[in-house]
């Protein structure tokens, strides 16, 4: 529970307004409202780079119970926008925390609301869809709040990953090394960075705006495309990268925004979903191998299921067993793929790290294969 | 892959009487996966020496045999019907060991029945302590250290190398029965000797008692192709050392980091992928040290149990009901989200509500009695509360545990001194969690609490959350409280009888109930849907709250 008993409310774009207790800091925040049904992992998801923009609301009814912890992050600072939720905790229980969600949320002035019918908000965004809000805990003004909430664009059409790329090109993993991976990062996770040089290769992170020359003065093995913000039809630069990296005939690996930008650059189109998919229980079906596997998910855009499957140069490889949505592809014939959800998951399970294994035996193969490359 | 065609007549092996240890889980289980066979057009054979369950109503089953659960039985019943299969997961430990005899004795064979949903090796190495460690030293999990030993010697040896607290398990008794703690070197002997002299074979696994760990299950189900979910992970409110039938316990798990839950996850998976041939359901126990939160493999039991019946319940999804599904070769990816009607079967529910088991116990019942909790179960039931939070759920738990209870902020009148009640808590019994608050209402401070008791102290400030409220409301009488504090009241699931008593001056509940009704706090209705309402629920259940 807040330690302040100062109200706020939330304001949606339809004109529905739900009240709370004001939680982090004191202000006004505008964003694209979605939800999380994840029960572990909260800081994880705050950090993460492909919530950019976004005021999440969290379904678990308890958040907060175990603080938080500077190593557990996806990146150095809280990327949503706003946080909603029904019992925000001050009190928290671990030995490794470090801050409590409150003192955590203030330090990275995230204006939040606890004590919402977070339940009959959900049902609200289910049956209506994604739209925008707003979380106000200094001004009851409705009036003056809603004309700051128009004035907020839409996600559609919005290119956030100029935002959180990386300013300046960094490496990780060991030098030595004969896997060389070339990252785009369009907001990156730390966890798919760990999951590769855990796995032995060496990464150069590059900003999102980077020419095909200065990745190929990298030298790389392979190629990597990251998670992201924001609308993939928006990031017409990235697009034409994806294209010019796939000229190059090399092995390639794409997660979130990076699939969906590899379904762009092979002319299939993607679409903005109605709710979107956010939590840690997410079933795909690998059709290739026939298993399937619990997936982390966060995406409110997705691959067209159609235009896909009439573009004979790619296959799908995975499914989402709930909705039928595409969730894995591959080029035909080229160690070329992509997924839409999360293999590195933090938070989530790790039923899908074999991903990483394939792209490392990607590139492997296909050193083999070339050596002169 | 499909369903097994050459299935077409099953035997369902039921539980037997329902005994203290037992909370009725199994007639659950039983009733459901005869129904869940039936409906895929398969004939349905039951056996169960109790009549007093549902699932030997006749509707249940195509024909039901009130026999004792013994060898003869099964045979006649093998004469007397062309039966392909039995299904042996639904009836717990009676059922399995049954089982398993038939089996030994080759009559199963003989008849020419396979067993679903579980293999023979399967059942040895998890229910045998010893071929269960073995098997995890073997996997590189961690368990707790421990030896097995023969004499009074050898088990003295092994204490010293071991060192304090440990557990004295005797081997092949029912119910933990000659078994305990050892806090000290002074009570090693005594300890040894029964422990001995209760085991048939004088036999005694010497362990490392890990006490004041944290305590978590978790209840999941593999099929046939390898696909394993976890349907809920079950904190215990108690830690290490209370049976977790007799320990309060709260899904989903309150305190658990997704490191610390991933850990868990993957372990369990690999122990299931390990296990041999089984589909179904299945519950795996582990302990977590707070400090480092490493893990250690307490159990895993291949078969619906009673934390299966309480994990369908919390999270609405129908446990045993797929788990029969998957025993007749369905994979979970074929089968479809019984709830939803829509989703997937395969998926791992997300509660946006909180639940919490309290056991039900009847020492009074049983004068003379120890009511110390320990090993071996003792309560006879359980009551389970849903809520929008921790403490909203704990409170209508209290509620319907029929005794003087009308929530865990107000039960009977407090005897004891802070200094006395801290002493009290030290030791798990029946009425702790009703004692932790009467201390926390007299100012010991949750530290002092959390010391006494090892439980985690975020459910302690929860529970001291409750006490500030209860003072809160004790400050006014029934025409000045406050509305905004009789509606936090509520949240916090006060029941209208427990806040007219803890209000100065008379009160009854009908004059609080009069005086929120008019001020429109009134119950909202919640559905548990097993998808944290991300999708429209065709088949839910629902609870009640208070809501803004």
């Amino acid at each position: 529970m807040s330690s302040t008993s100062q109200s706020a409310l939330l304001l949606l774009a339809d004109g529905t307004i739900f009240h709370g207790k004001a939680f982090g800091k004191i202000g006004t925040t505008t964003g694209e409202i979605c939800f999380n049904t994840g029960m572990t992992g909260y800081q994880e998801v705050f950090t993460d780079p492909s919530y950019y923009g976004q005021i999440l609301i969290m379904n678990n009814v308890h958040i907060g119970n175990y603080g938080t912890k500077a190593e557990d992050v996806e990146s150095d600072t809280i990327k949503i926008k706003g946080l909603i939720g029904r019992n925000l905790e001050n009190n928290y229980s671990r030995y490794q925390a470090d801050k409590s969600l409150e003192e955590y949320l203030i330090l990275n002035n995230i204006v939040s609301i606890a004590d919402v019918d977070t339940r009959a908000l959900v049902t609200h965004i289910r049956n209506k869809g994604a739209m925008n809000c707003l979380i106000s805990s200094d001004n009851d003004n409705v009036e003056e709040l809603k004309k700051q909430l128009a004035a907020v664009p839409d996600m559609e059409g919005l290119d956030l990953t100029s935002e959180v790329t990386t300013k300046e090109e960094y490496e990780l993993g060991d030098p030595a090394s004969d896997l060389r991976v070339a990252v785009l990062d369009f907001g990156i996770k730390r966890n798919i960075l760990k999951n590769l040089t855990d796995r032995g290769a060496y990464v150069r992170v590059h900003p999102a705006h980077t020419s095909l020359d200065r990745l190929k003065e990298f030298n790389p093995t392979g190629y990597f495309l990251s998670n992201g913000p924001g609308d993939p039809a928006a990031t017409e630069y990235a697009v034409k990268i994806v294209k010019a990296i796939l000229e190059e005939q090399m092995p390639v690996f794409g997660i979130c925004m990076g699939h969906q930008l590899l379904a762009l650059a092979n002319d299939v189109p993607t679409y903005k979903m109605h709710a979107g998919h956010r939590g840690l229980n997410h079933p795909v079906k690998n059709t290739i191998t026939g298993l399937s596997e619990i997936s982390t998910q966060n995406h409110g855009f997705a691959v067209d299921p159609e235009k896909i499957k009439e573009n004979k140069a790619l296959e799908v490889t995975h499914i989402n067993l709930n909705d039928g949505s595409i969730e894995g592809f591959r080029m035909v014939g080229r160690p070329v793929f992509s997924v839409q959800y999360h293999p590195e998951a933090t938070p989530g399970p790790h039923d899908s790290r074999y991903l990483f294994d394939d792209f490392i035996n990607a590139m492997k193969s296909f050193k083999e294969a070339a050596p002169t490359a | 892959m499909p369903k097994d065609n050459s299935i077409k007549s099953v035997l369902i092996i039921g539980s037997g009487p329902i005994v203290i240890g037992q909370a009725c889980e199994f007639d659950y289980s039983g009733s459901q996966a005869a129904r869940s066979i039936s409906e895929e057009g398969i004939k349905v054979t039951l056996i169960n020496s109790n009549p007093a369950t549902i699932m030997t109503d006749p509707m249940m089953a195509d024909k039901v045999y009130l026999l004792p659960l013994e060898v003869e039985s099964i045979e006649k019943i093998l004469q007397e019907n062309d039966i392909d299969a039995v299904l042996p997961t639904m009836g717990g430990q009676t059922a399995l060991n049954l089982c398993k005899e038939v089996a030994d004795l080759g009559i199963w064979e003989k008849y020419n029945v396979r067993l679903i949903g579980v293999d023979i090796k399967a059942i040895d190495k998890a229910e045998d302590r010893e071929l269960f460690r073995q098997w995890m030293i073997k996997m590189g999990i961690q368990v707790a250290p421990a030896k097995t030993a023969n004499s009074f010697l050898e088990g003295k040896e092994f204490a010293q190398e071991i060192g304090f607290p440990l557990v004295i398990r005797p081997s092949f008794t029912l119910g933990g029965t000659g078994g305990g703690f050892v806090h000290t070197k002074d009570d090693l002997d005594e300890a040894l000797n029964r422990g001995l002299e209760a085991s048939p074979i004088h036999e005694v696994l010497v362990e490392k008692a890990v006490l004041g760990w944290k305590e978590f299950e978790l209840e999941l189900l593999r099929d046939s192709a390898d696909n394993v979910a976890i349907i809920c992970t079950v904190e215990n409110f108690d830690p290490m050392g209370v049976h977790t039938g007799d320990s309060i316990t709260v899904a989903p798990a309150m305190t658990l980091s997704d490191t610390a839950f991933q850990l868990m996850r993957n372990t369990a998976i690999d122990m299931m992928r390990d296990l041999g041939n089984f589909a179904g359901g299945c519950n795996v126990q582990f302990s977590l040290n707070p400090e480092t939160e490493e893990i250690i493999a307490i159990e895993i039991n291949p078969r619906v149990s009673r934390s299966s019946a309480l994990a369908s319940k919390a999270t609405g999804y129908p446990i045993a009901k797929i788990a029969a599904k998957l025993a007749l070769g369905y994979t979970l990816d074929e089968l479809k989200n019984q709830i939803t009607k829509t989703t997937s079967a395969y998926f791992e529910p997300a509660l946006d509500y909180v639940i919490v088991k309290i056991p039900r116990w009847n020492f009074d019942k049983f004068k003379g009695a120890d009511d110390t909790l320990g090993l071996q179960m003792k309560s006879v039931g359980e009551v389970m509360g849903i809520g929008r939070s921790f403490t909203e759920a704990i409170q209508k738990a209290c509620q319907s545990l029929e005794n003087d209870a009308l929530g865990l902020g107000y039960y009977g009148k407090n005897q004891m001194k802070a200094d006395e009640l801290v002493e009290y808590i030290k030791i798990p019994k029946w009425d702790r969690i009703f004692r932790i608050k009467d201390a926390l209402m007299l100012g010991v401070t949750v530290k002092t609490i959390v010391q006494a008791t090892k439980i985690d102290r975020w459910f302690i400030y929860q529970i001291q959350l409750l006490c500030n409220v209860e003072k809160e409301i004790a400050k006014y009488s029934i025409d000045n409280l406050p509305l905004d504090l009789l509606k936090d009241a509520k949240k916090h699931g006060f029941s209208d009888a427990q806040i007219a008593k803890i209000v100065h001056g008379d009160c009854t509940d009908d004059q609080v109930y009069d005086k929120r009704k008019a001020a429109g706090i009134t119950r909202v209705y919640k559905m548990v849907d097993t998808c944290s309402a991300e999708f429209e629920a065709k088949t839910p259940y629902y609870y009640s709250s208070f809501e803004n």
